[in-house]
């Protein structure tokens, strides 16, 4: 966000302008020549840059690059990757590792001080969602529940600095486009989902075998003792059966990502107020203070949310017909 | 928005910090505060332990105490008896003395009375001396009579 200054001085008067048709804004054309300022984004152009990652990938030519522009990057396909995303995804799962860690190597029975006291409080917290819900012997859910959560919550978290500071910071250092919070990147949701799905796949396997599993989703819910009507209902089953699997990773992720991508929007069209005049900032402000106060709940909840889910999901894999 | 390697990237980097966190986080603490609460557990049943014996410590301690009463009690009694046969012994001890004490002054007494009548004696003698010298005149030397005299005296 080379351009956020000028947004602000120019916003303005951009905005008094007549506002862009929605074709314009969809195919980010720019809506009039812009002779004299060709720096000020108009507030679509603003809200475009806010959503592009930092994609590095290979150019239609053949080279391999950074990605300049939402088009360049759709040229790019599957064959590129969000720099940005990966980049704060690994920071805070990091953080997290080393925090947790750091206590995990000092943790005594001792009195814990106070940072060992908020890990050993989420720990807990952790522990006792996953002994409610959770019914099986698995030494995998418990750290996978607390990872989930405790990442995912750090990547919400990154909603709700303000949006234009770190992208600005990185537009100093001469990198492009920045979008810091990794839940509103669908590739970042999609891969825990995957994750989860499957271990789903793993365990349900493993606890019933191939024949259990294939049998879970072949001879339910419709049930039939004759053998006919049972090849009869084995496609109907398996549509329902399969959707059901299919619909777990993919509400797990789209959820997270739904939530985020449009708090993070709501954050991006607040600030874009601040262009509009000092009165118009002010009104900007209150409401980006109000909107993160909200939005922590957001936070907390998606991060909550699919760490449950997740522990639900593999408690069902775990059970027995 | 789009679907690409990132997803894969995503995928490996969740996979690496589960099992790190599975791994090197989470057993740790969980080892951690299962020590925790099975100290707790240890310490709760200690308290409950030392209260039992501390209720058992008292109840010995009341009996200790009442055996003690009654020893004391005992030893008072007999002090008491004692006391009361150290003082009759002195009395019968102060009764003697006194009875002594009577008997060696009527000794005295007598003693003195057979002296003052040896001393009387001899002043009678000398006293019936003078007066026989009187009546007599130079008839009587003292010195010639002496020994008649003091014959006559001892014969008093």
């Amino acid at each position: 966000m080379l351009h956020r200054r000028f947004a602000v001085l120019h916003f303005a008067a951009t905005a008094r302008r007549i506002t862009p048709p929605i074709s314009c804004i969809i195919q980010n054309k720019p809506t009039q020549p812009k002779p004299m300022a060709a720096a000020a984004p108009t507030p679509s152009e603003y809200i475009k840059h806010h959503l592009q990652n930092l994609t590095f990938g290979r150019h239609a030519d053949g080279s391999w690059g950074i990605a300049h522009g939402a088009a360049e990057a759709r040229e790019m396909g599957f064959m590129a990757v969000h720099l940005d995303t990966l980049f704060w995804s690994a920071l805070l799962g990091v953080v997290f590792l080393l925090v947790f860690r750091r206590v995990a190597v000092r943790a005594s029975a001792e009195a814990p001080g106070g940072l060992q006291n908020f890990i050993e409080w989420v720990v807990d917290f952790i522990n006792d969602n996953v002994r409610g819900s959770f019914t099986g012997k698995n030494d995998l859910v418990a750290p996978l529940a607390l990872t989930l959560f405790v990442w995912i919550l750090l990547m919400n978290m990154m909603d709700l600095v303000p949006v234009d500071w770190l992208p600005h910071l990185a537009a100093v250092m001469g990198i492009e486009y920045m979008k810091v919070v990794p839940t509103t990147d669908p590739n970042a949701t999609f891969a825990m989902a995957l994750g989860v799905f499957f271990l789903v796949i793993f365990y349900s396997i493993k606890v019933k075998g191939i024949g259990g599993f294939v049998g879970e989703l072949t001879m339910q819910p419709f049930e039939a003792k004759n053998v006919m009507l049972k090849a009869a209902l084995l496609p109907v089953n398996l549509f329902l059966e399969g959707i059901g699997l299919l619909a777990k990773p993919v509400s797990l992720s789209l959820r997270l990502f739904g939530n985020l991508f449009a708090g993070e929007m709501i954050f991006i069209l607040i600030a874009l107020l601040y262009s509009g005049g000092w009165v118009l900032g002010i009104f900007g402000g209150a409401l980006q203070w109000a909107w993160a106060v909200f939005h922590i709940l957001i936070v907390l909840l998606q991060a909550f949310i699919f760490m449950t889910l997740t522990i639900v999901y593999l408690e069902m894999a775990h059970q027995k017909h | 928005m789009n679907i690409n390697l990132t997803l894969i990237g995503q995928t490996i980097t969740f996979a690496v910090f589960v099992w790190f966190c599975m791994k090197f986080v989470w057993p740790p603490i969980m080892n951690a505060l299962e020590e925790r609460k099975t100290r707790i557990a240890d310490g709760l049943a200690a308290a409950e332990e030392g209260k039992r014996a501390k209720a058992d410590a008292e109840a010995r301690a009341e009996e200790v105490l009442g055996e003690a009463r009654g020893r004391a009690a005992e030893i008072i009694a007999g002090a008491e008896t004692r006391g009361a046969e150290i003082v009759e012994a002195a009395k019968t001890e102060a009764r003697t003395e006194g009875e002594r004490l009577i008997q060696s002054a009527q000794a005295e007494v007598a003693q003195q009375t057979n002296r003052a009548r040896e001393k009387l004696r001899a002043e009678v003698a000398a006293l019936a001396a003078t007066g026989a010298a009187q009546i007599l005149r130079r008839e009587v030397d003292a010195g010639v009579h002496e020994e008649m005299l003091g014959e006559l005296a001892g014969r008093l």
